[in-house]
């Protein structure tokens, strides 16, 4: 059962467990209502976040992605949503060389008692995607390809990976 | 694999607004997937059995469970499979309560997203592998951070139990704020009196090491094995001799310091004890204002002191302490007045504090019990108390209820009645939150016995007349504006979170909430525990609470430093990073960025290689995002297993 056509877009989360997570969960308890287009992935930390999830992602046709983590000095594992930033910063800017609208994506930090702000964050976001419309749907993308998108993002040799 | 999917109602709260039955039936279609069904409550008894049947039944090696948030139940249901004989980590939970069904009304998009969550969850447990946890050594000693009554009790309550401890105090003396008040409410006993020998029984203990005037510098280590440096402040004075005397105290020639534990109303010598009860009762020097430091040149303290304890050149000390746990035990400190300008606190001194004035009728406090204004020395008729000075006030960024002001300042008038029979106190009161028991007796014969004048409403502000105070505000239950001539006024100053909390938070590395308190592992159920396994919490540091309530959080977090070291093995969480040593490159990038320093770079066949010190690990997989090859994978979360997810959402 995919997305309902023609009411839902395609949008991803990620999330970390301790603080984005749990504010997702604080707006469950509150019953803040919010779209359902959402669609949340729990990772431990922020900086499991590798940019290439979130790459592939918007490649395979999501037409949003949308991370989370602790606020910057609240991390659960003390710095992880530090590299998280940086890496996210890196590649908001990298994405229209990709040739995706990198309004598409974008980063939060949501904390575990926030329940009221994460609603604002996911209903905001979903707006913004639904006035962009579905994104372009890029068929047969060789792994080829993403594998030059992966050693690009990564700055490394992966592509060996 | 043969992967079982429970789709629970939970009651209503999911069946409400999601069709768990086609939900269920649709996971029958995702791979692997060999069995479905609905249940009523999945995490209640018969829930629980009807998995543990299922999976005997189908031969099931996998189970997803469609219901709360994994933060809830996850290791309710990881303990059913285990009971069913799987391994653990062999499950894998859909939240579609707090993320789906709470969320939202539409019961067709509720649905459809369920059945999304539960193909992700069964495309991660897929690639799922079992896990078994290894075990470690525990060292059974614990150390208190902070001697306020809270710390106090938890360190009496472990050093009881058998245990080790080391209690360690910012201050000269424990005792924390509990030790500055004369009364506590609603038994109105002499606070000195019964915590007095409690803090006897501190220094008397043969389990407990006390260092006082000392710090936290840093901690590593983990669970059962924590390393703790202390910092032990200069004092100034060799406490193996000081017999605390007080000679020195009476001929210091620097007598008009203010004194930090009279709350700076009154003066105090620049080497000081800080009060006659103090433990340890030792004498400390204060270089900002003692003449050796400040001129060069006194040296009275160390010709009278008796045992030749003055060391002008002592310098800090760190000690290293091996503790198994740790129970955080800092307390709060006050709001600061002077942010409310308009009530002229730190402008006028007869502005005070709830806990000036507490001193100001402490028969060991500044004036010897006898209650005087800061400005001239005369007694007071007219007192008027302002509650939620930085309680309950958004403006100031303070929106939480302080708790223990309401009680304290009815106290303080039934008190003032008693010192001065022909005084008036007003209380000019936002609510009363007299909630516990004898609470809310105690704050009815403060105004029907003893004639306290409670008046709804606020106080707009505070300015001075001669030698009075005019105190304008409004009172909202007749309507009227106030104006009321006060000879002193007591402000019910708030809690806040204690001064370097957030940076003990991070040495500690627990979480802290946004005005600074500790955040606990769980507001309902877990109330002293942490995230950080082996860290405790007792008393205010968590959040403002009066003496029963720290006492009693203190003995809890005991009784589960206790529960911890009743093993002598731990178990260690075993969803951590492993490194493909085939793939290492010996880069050393994962050992760079590891927040834990958990990683160390071994040999292997001549190779540099990273090697994971599991104990140490905590399991946040930055590692496995920066490893440019792929070769540290964090289990249960790795690069295959998050990619299905995105594949298994992106291509349905």
């Amino acid at each position: 059962m995919p997305v309902l056509t023609g009411k839902e877009l395609r949008i991803v989360g990620f999330l970390c467990n301790w603080c984005s997570y749990g504010g997702a969960d604080t707006a469950g308890v509150g019953r803040f209502n919010q779209p359902t287009d959402l669609r949340i992935i729990r990772v431990p930390c922020s900086g499991r976040i590798d940019p290439l999830f979130i790459a592939k992602t918007l490649i395979n046709g999501a037409d949003g992605v949308l991370v989370s983590g602790c606020h910057p000095r609240d991390c659960h594992y003390a710095e992880g949503n530090f590299y998280a930033r940086r890496r996210l910063e890196v590649l908001k800017r990298f994405l229209p060389i990709l040739g995706i609208d990198p309004a598409r994506f974008d980063y939060t930090w949501v904390s575990a008692s926030e329940g009221q702000r994460w609603q604002k964050v996911v209903t905001v976001f979903t707006e913004q995607i639904h006035a962009l419309g579905p994104a372009t749907r890029h068929e047969n993308v060789s792994p080829e390809l993403l594998a030059k998108v992966a050693s690009a993002i990564q700055g490394g040799n992966r592509v060996a990976a | 694999m043969r992967i079982g999917v429970f789709v629970c109602h939970c009651g209503s709260n999911i069946e409400g607004t999601v069709d768990t039955a086609t939900v269920a039936k649709a996971s029958l279609d995702f791979p692997e997937v060999v069995y479905a069904t609905d249940t009523m409550y999945a995490c209640s008894e018969p829930g629980q059995d009807g998995i543990i049947q299922a999976i005997k039944d189908k031969n099931l090696t996998g189970v997803v469970v469609a219901s709360c948030t994994p933060r809830m139940h996850e290791p309710t249901f990881r303990r059913a499979v285990e009971r069913a004989g799987l391994n653990r980590f062999m499950f894998e939970m859909a939240n579609i309560r707090e993320h789906v069904s709470w969320i939202g009304r539409d019961r067709e998009a509720n649905t459809n997203k369920s059945v999304d969550l539960v193909r992700i969850a069964v495309e991660k447990l897929r690639r799922d592998a079992p896990l078994i946890p290894s075990k470690f050594s525990v060292n059974k000693r614990v150390m208190v951070i902070g001697g306020g009554v809270a710390g106090i009790q938890a360190a009496l309550d472990c050093a009881d139990g058998g245990l080790e401890v080391v209690l360690v105090e910012r201050e000269s003396s424990i005792g924390g704020k509990m030790a500055k008040l004369d009364k506590t409410f609603p038994t109105v006993d002499c606070s000195s009196c019964i915590l007095g020998p409690k803090m006897v029984d501190v220094a008397q203990h043969p389990n407990i090491t006390l260092h006082a005037y000392s710090e936290v510098d840093s901690i590593g280590g983990y669970v059962g094995n924590f390393q703790v440096q202390v910092k032990k402040r200069a004092t100034y004075v060799d406490w193996e001799l000081c017999t605390g005397c007080g000679a020195c105290m009476e001929k210091c020639p620097s007598k008009k310091n203010p004194d930090a534990f009279n709350e700076k109303i009154g003066p105090c010598t620049s080497i000081n004890i800080p009060f006659p009860q103090a433990i340890p009762k030792k004498a400390v020097i204060d270089p900002t204002t003692c003449r050796q430091f400040v001129k060069g040149k006194c040296g009275v303290c160390a010709k009278v002191c008796p045992t030749g304890a003055i060391k002008y050149d002592m310098t800090d000390e760190i000690v290293t302490e091996d503790v198994g746990a740790i129970v955080a035990a800092t307390g709060y400190d006050l709001f600061d007045i002077s942010k409310v300008t308009e009530y002229g606190g730190g402008r006028y001194p007869d502005v005070i504090t709830g806990l000036q004035y507490e001193r100001l009728l402490s028969a060991s406090g500044p004036t010897g019990g006898h209650i005087k204004r800061p400005s001239d020395g005369k007694e007071p008729k007219n007192i008027v108390f302002i509650q939620c000075v930085g309680s309950r006030d958004k403006s100031l960024d303070r929106p939480y209820c302080s708790g223990f002001c309401c009680m304290y300042t009815a106290k303080q008038t039934i008190l003032t009645k008693d010192h001065i029979p022909d005084s008036q106190s007003y209380v000019f009161y936002m609510d009363i939150r007299s909630p516990g028991k004898m609470y809310d007796e105690f704050t009815r014969r403060a105004m029907e016995e003893y004639g306290a004048r409670y008046i709804r409403g606020r106080v707009a502000m505070v300015y001075p007349k001669g030698d009075k105070m005019i105190v304008r505000g409004a009172d909202t239950l007749a309507g009227t504006q106030v104006e009321i001539e006060a000879d002193l006024v007591v402000l019910a100053a708030g809690a806040e979170a204690a001064k370097g909390a957030p940076q003990l938070a991070e040495k500690l590395r627990i979480s802290y909430d946004k005005y600074g308190f500790f955040m606990e592992s769980h507001p309902k159920l877990k109330p002293v525990e942490t995230n950080t396994a082996g860290v405790y919490l007792a008393g205010s540091c968590q959040g403002p609470k009066d003496i029963p309530q720290s006492v009693g959080q203190g003995s809890a977090a005991a009784a589960k430093v206790l529960a911890l070291f009743s093993k002598d093995m731990l178990e260690s969480d075993p969803q951590i990073s492993r490194v493909d040593i085939k793939r290492c490159v010996g880069c050393g990038k994962c050992i760079m960025t590891c927040p834990f320093k958990a990683i160390k770079e071994v040999e292997f066949r001549g190779q540099k290689k990273a090697e994971v010190i599991e104990t140490v690990c905590q399991g946040c997989g930055i590692c496995t995002s920066t490893c440019p090859q792929g070769a540290i994978q964090l289990s249960h979360f790795t690069d295959n297993q998050i990619l299905a997810e995105v594949n298994a959402l992106c291509q349905s």
